[in-house]
């Protein structure tokens, strides 16, 4: 990294941000250097995934009729997913999804708000690692769910030959079956990784610039670095946004393949 | 740009599978301890929440149930007592009637009796009278004889005819009354 500053900027400035930029050094002292096993982003996870634990827990270890505002807020994750995407999507039988589309929805809502909190300021989805494992885990779910409802051959046939002309099967059985059973984890993932990928590029852009601009000899170029950083500041809230919403399109889509796959009529 | 070839470089589609690893290890973690100790409880707490609404519900049905229940009872109750007083009423009516009856007969009667003593007194009394009367006529008869005798002498042939016819009149009528005793 330091030597990339050198050749990359003469202020000694990391401008213009690089991939290089999500790939931290291993920490120390465990493992080697270069070691992906505890980095910035496993540590993240790994808070994530104590922070949403302690919160759950906490919130509802004496649950009552009349909820508490802690126990309100958990309810509220809870019942969002169950209500507002399980039941509207899979329908009556989507509530017992809904504890995967709760947990799903909030892992990925806390780990896409890394992105922006101070000193955090990254997504670990912006490793396409953790959007993929996750992806994965969605489209062994619906699949399971579907073999489960239809078995095997019918699950099959179900996505893959749609009610159309015979003539038009050669196009669509390839078609369908790529696009339901190979295609969707792999957009799932992308999704919501180049979302939070270009969110900490953006955000670097603007800060960036704003030092790079302040370096600069001349008085009118320096004078712009605040108007940067004014535009980090609002990118950041609009990454507030973009990761409510990362953390909604996937839930709701892991919900809808869900629903495609058990559907009784495709 | 030269320590991307230094460092191998990185593609960020392509992912760390110990990433993958630790985020699927971590997920499940959380999974598990979510669905296992949290999930299953608010779907009770959802549960029970909905059960006190229906038992509110069901309760106030009880409620409503019991209060239809005694109106219908108070309703038939006070039919029950409505016909009663009307029977009362009837039978007072009727009670009444006899009654006003029962005290026109006697008073009816009473008059009757009344009458009939108030007449037999009469009778009586024109008995007395009559006997009395009898007598006194005699004594007047007597006296008024002895009167026109005592004064007028004169004329005593036509004075003795009528004498006569007189005493003969008391005669016929003193058998004739005695006979009517």
């Amino acid at each position: 990294m330091i030597e990339q500053l050198t050749v990359l900027a003469k202020d000694d400035l990391p401008f213009p941000p690089s991939v290089e930029d999500f790939f931290l050094p291993a920490i120390y002292p465990w493992g080697e250097a270069n070691s992906p096993w505890v980095t910035k982003f496993t540590v993240l996870i790994w808070l994530a995934v104590a922070a949403l634990i302690a919160f759950f827990l906490l919130a509802y270890r004496k649950p009552k009729l009349v909820p508490t505002r802690g126990q309100w807020m958990a309810e509220s994750v809870y019942g969002f997913a169950r209500d507002n995407v399980a039941k509207e999507i899979i329908g009556h039988e989507g509530v017992r999804f809904a504890p995967y589309l709760a947990t799903l929805f909030s892992f990925i809502l806390l780990t896409n708000i890394f992105g922006i909190i101070p000193f955090i300021q990254i997504s670990p989805m912006s490793h396409i690692a953790f959007p993929a494992f996750l992806a994965i885990i969605s489209y062994v779910l619906y699949n399971a769910a579907g073999i489960k409802k239809h078995g095997f051959w019918r699950y099959l046939k179900s996505q893959t030959m749609p009610p159309a002309p015979k003539v038009l099967y050669p196009l669509l059985i390839p078609l369908e079956f790529f696009s339901n059973l190979v295609l969707r984890p792999f957009t799932l993932a992308l999704r919501l990784f180049a979302n939070m990928f270009a969110g900490h590029i953006i955000l670097l852009v603007f800060t960036l610039s704003g030092f790079v601009l302040l370096a600069s000899d001349n008085f009118f170029i320096k004078a712009m670095s605040p108007f940067a950083w004014l535009m980090a500041i609002i990118l950041t809230l609009f990454e507030l946004l973009v990761a409510v919403l990362q953390a909604y399109v996937f839930t709701l889509l892991t919900a809808v393949y869900v629903q495609t796959s058990i559907a009784t009529d495709h | 740009m030269v320590n991307y070839a230094a460092e191998g470089g990185h593609n960020p589609v392509f992912p760390i599978w110990q990433e993958m690893v630790i985020g699927l290890i971590a997920f499940a973690v959380l999974c598990f301890v979510l669905m296992k100790f949290v999930f299953p409880r608010m779907e009770q707490t959802f549960q029970a929440r909905v059960e006190a609404i229906e038992g509110g519900i069901k309760r106030a049905e009880a409620a409503q149930a019991e209060a239809n229940q005694l109106l219908e009872q108070y309703k038939a109750q006070l039919a029950e007592a409505r016909t009663e007083a009307a029977g009362i009423r009837d039978q007072a009516r009727a009670d009444a009637e006899s009654i006003r009856a029962d005290v026109l007969a006697k008073a009816r009667e009473e008059s009757d009796r009344v009458i009939a003593a108030g007449r037999e007194q009469l009778t009586a009394e024109r008995q007395s009278i009559v006997r009395e009367l009898r007598g006194e006529v005699g004594g007047l008869a007597v006296e008024l004889a002895s009167r026109i005798v005592g004064e007028a002498l004169a004329d005593e042939a036509r004075r003795r005819g009528t004498v006569e016819r007189f005493i003969s009149e008391l005669e016929h009528a003193a058998p004739q009354s005695s006979g009517a005793r």
